[in-house]
């Protein structure tokens, strides 16, 4: 009976300590009023059917993305506004307005027309954040081709994967990038019919083309053809624990979710300078770097430089961006600072901070209201969901660690798992389960390119599953807990251990590897492999350096294991699986847990 | 520590966190991050272990200050104690 009372006593306390860091907002909190004041109200009376009416449609028939979020503007009254700001590393700064961003990205697909790449067929793009990568995007999705931007950091390995996998007709990308990781595997490459480089002026071949010699001679006038809403618009990668990478199709109805979430998560107004700091190579940067400002009509800034925090709060301040999206390992990066922006910097035109690609930890929500006046807003997704799913809003409550309430149109649940395969709903709050989404949302992944079967299993009994492990609290605010699986979480960015692994086992020392990610409090989870080797090879300090090395240059720094621990050999089940769960409670000093299904 | 010391400690602190490197590769005047592909957590842990050599703490506000190779030498060589 004591120990009950006291149990409770200790709960109340958590309990109350927690919510006494839970961030009210008041009216007087914000500078322009937010798009959505109400939640409940909001959320119980949305209609998707709604968001169309801010749509104009093709002139042709059809819904396509590019005319919705340039040609549009381009036609009308924004036609002098600037739709782009590009800063380059250098110091350069470029912009680019509406009208002229229609005209390039008509060129862009003029050229694609012109060399016969057509409806539905891939263009991939490898590059920095050059303004060049932005035209084409939308080139791309004018010509109702089917654009896959990929990471320019990543290797040969994961490059060559993506580009056989998604049927890749046409590359653009630049010089070095093309010289060091593209033209070594031209030849495992027959479908691939045409390489533009951005920084040639010269055609080198028939196959590989000067971009600029190409729009020189383009017109600047296309009428987007016919486009249907279901039409596969972007594919994106995603890892797998068990297999290679899968493509994730997504159509180009998918501005409806990127639409709503622009104007409820983002909150954005008319007269915005948003920056997204996410590269286009994974999702956000497309979704939310390219699509969702532009069909607000909103100035979009592109930084070409990695992280930098001087380089970032002055971009902040002298560009007066009003409205953020970046990621947790950013702001742990501005955290480290140890300095008071706001008496370095002029930062009164930002008014929104949301973020991005792992959980923000409470701390760093806190740090934003004593250091930057301003909360960070958490939200939650994945490229499966094309879109924001869950989120802290502006007019809303924050309960810092927790990723938020379901948007309007968006059902999420938590589930758990029966033992004939089916799931049922947990409906009790503060347990834990799958996160789960109800099927329909107009950026939900239409397949995994070639993998029906994949997509087949994603849904279970009317619900989509996303792999993620949360419970939802009393009042609907949904908090993450972990993976269901081994997929990594590296910088905001997935890698798939099996990607990993299958490289690191093509060099001639390596017996076995297992790849977990070992947490880190900078950048979430740092790829860390478990090598045993083969007879004949001795774990030296030099071998742990050329497998590093060896890592870096096949799959790039984004997916390369930056960890490398030599053990005689891996817990494997009695099938001779490697038990990286296993691998990861040992790394972590955890116990060990059911081992029963371990090999002797 | 001479400029020629900082220099060769720079470089091996880079060719240990990314042994694929050629060190022919390491450009005095080209952005370290941006020319090698080393990623900002990376580029992060050769300045940690400089310090270990060098005894300079490179802080966050000051990254910017050693993007290159000749920027990082010369940042070392006005704050090393000699």
């Amino acid at each position: 009976m004591i120990d009950c009372t006291l149990k409770n006593k200790v709960l109340n306390e958590v309990d109350a300590k927690m919510k006494k860091n839970w961030i009210e907002k008041k009216a007087e909190d914000v500078t322009v009023p937010p798009n959505l004041m109400d939640y409940q109200k909001v959320y119980q009376s949305f209609q998707w059917d709604s968001v169309s009416k801010q749509f104009e449609g093709l002139p042709s028939t059809g819904l396509n993305i590019a005319h919705e979020a340039i040609d549009r503007h381009a036609n009308g009254l924004l036609a002098g506004k600037t739709a782009l700001v590009w800063l380059g590393e250098n110091g350069e700064r470029r912009t680019y307005t509406f009208l002229e961003m229609k005209k390039l990205s008509a060129q862009f697909a003029n050229v694609l027309i012109s060399l016969g790449i057509s409806k539905g067929e891939r263009v991939f793009t490898l590059s920095t954040r050059l303004p060049e990568l932005y035209i084409a995007a939308l080139g791309t999705l004018k010509n109702r081709s089917v654009l896959c931007p990929l990471f320019s950091q990543f290797g040969p390995e994961p490059i060559l994967q993506r580009l056989v996998r998604g049927d890749a007709k046409a590359l653009l990308t630049t010089k070095a990038l093309f010289e060091k990781k593209i033209r070594p595997l031209l030849e495992e490459l027959p479908q691939l019919r045409y390489v533009f480089l951005i920084d040639v002026e010269e055609d080198e071949s028939e196959q590989i083309r000067s971009l600029s010699c190409l729009m020189k001679n383009a017109s600047d006038v296309f009428d987007i053809l016919p486009t249907d809403p279901e039409d596969m618009a972007v594919l994106h990668f995603t890892s797998g624990t068990t297999g290679m990478p899968k493509g994730v199709v997504h159509v180009h109805k998918a501005i409806y979710t990127h639409w709503m979430s622009g104007h409820y998560v983002l909150d954005l107004h008319p007269d915005d300078i948003y920056w997204c700091t996410a590269d286009p190579g994974w999702v956000t940067g497309t979704s939310y770097g390219i699509i969702t400002p532009w069909l607000h009509g909103v100035t979009n800034i592109v930084d070409e430089a990695e992280f930098d925090a001087t380089r970032w709060y002055r971009i902040l301040q002298d560009e007066r961006v009003t409205v953020w999206y970046t990621a947790p390992t950013a702001i742990r990066r501005l955290m480290r600072l140890n300095s008071n922006p706001l008496e370095e910097y002029n930062l009164s035109s930002l008014r929104l901070i949301q973020s991005v690609g792992e959980p923000l930890n409470p701390e760093a929500v806190i740090w934003g209201m004593e250091k930057l006046k301003l909360p960070i807003h958490d939200n939650w997704w994945q490229t499966e969901t094309g879109g924001i799913m869950i989120a802290n809003l502006i007019s809303q409550q924050i309960r810092p660690g927790s990723m938020g309430r379901p948007l309007p149109g968006i059902e999420a649940g938590i589930v758990m798992h029966n033992d004939d395969g089916s799931v049922t709903e947990i409906t009790e709050p503060n347990k834990e389960g799958e996160l789960a989404l109800r099927p329909g949302w107009p950026s939900m992944f239409r397949a995994y390119l070639h993998n029906e079967e994949k997509y087949a299993n994603s849904f279970v009994g009317g619900w989509y599953l996303s792999g993620d492990l949360a419970y939802k609290d009393e009042d609907g605010y949904f908090w993450f807990v972990g993976r269901a699986d081994d997929i990594i979480k590296t910088s905001g960015h997935m890698v798939g251990p099996f990607e990993v692994e299958s490289t690191l086992m093509e060099h001639p020392a390596v017996a076995e590897a297992g790849v977990i990610g070992k947490p880190d409090p900078l950048i979430g989870q740092i790829v860390k492999a478990f090598v045993s080797l083969k007879t004949g090879f001795e774990p030296t300090e030099e071998l742990r350096r050329e497998l590093i090395g060896f890592g870096r240059k096949r799959l790039g720094t984004a997916v390369a294991p930056k960890e490398i621990e030599f053990q005689q050999s891996l817990p494997k089940t009695r099938s001779g699986k490697i038990m990286r769960r296993l691998l990861k409670a040992r790394e972590m000093g955890l116990p060990e847990g059911d081992t029963s299904t371990l090999e002797d | 520590m001479t400029q020629e010391q900082i220099k060769t400690a720079i470089i091996e602190q880079i060719l240990e966190i990314a042994p694929d490197i050629d060190e022919a590769d390491i450009l005095p005047d080209k952005n370290i991050q941006r020319s090698l592909e080393i990623d900002s957590f990376d580029f992060l842990k050769i300045l940690t272990a400089l310090n270990e050599v060098v005894g300079v703490e490179v802080p966050e506000s000051d990254y910017a200050k050693v993007d290159t190779l000749e920027h990082m030498c010369e940042y070392f060589k006005e704050r090393v104690k000699s």
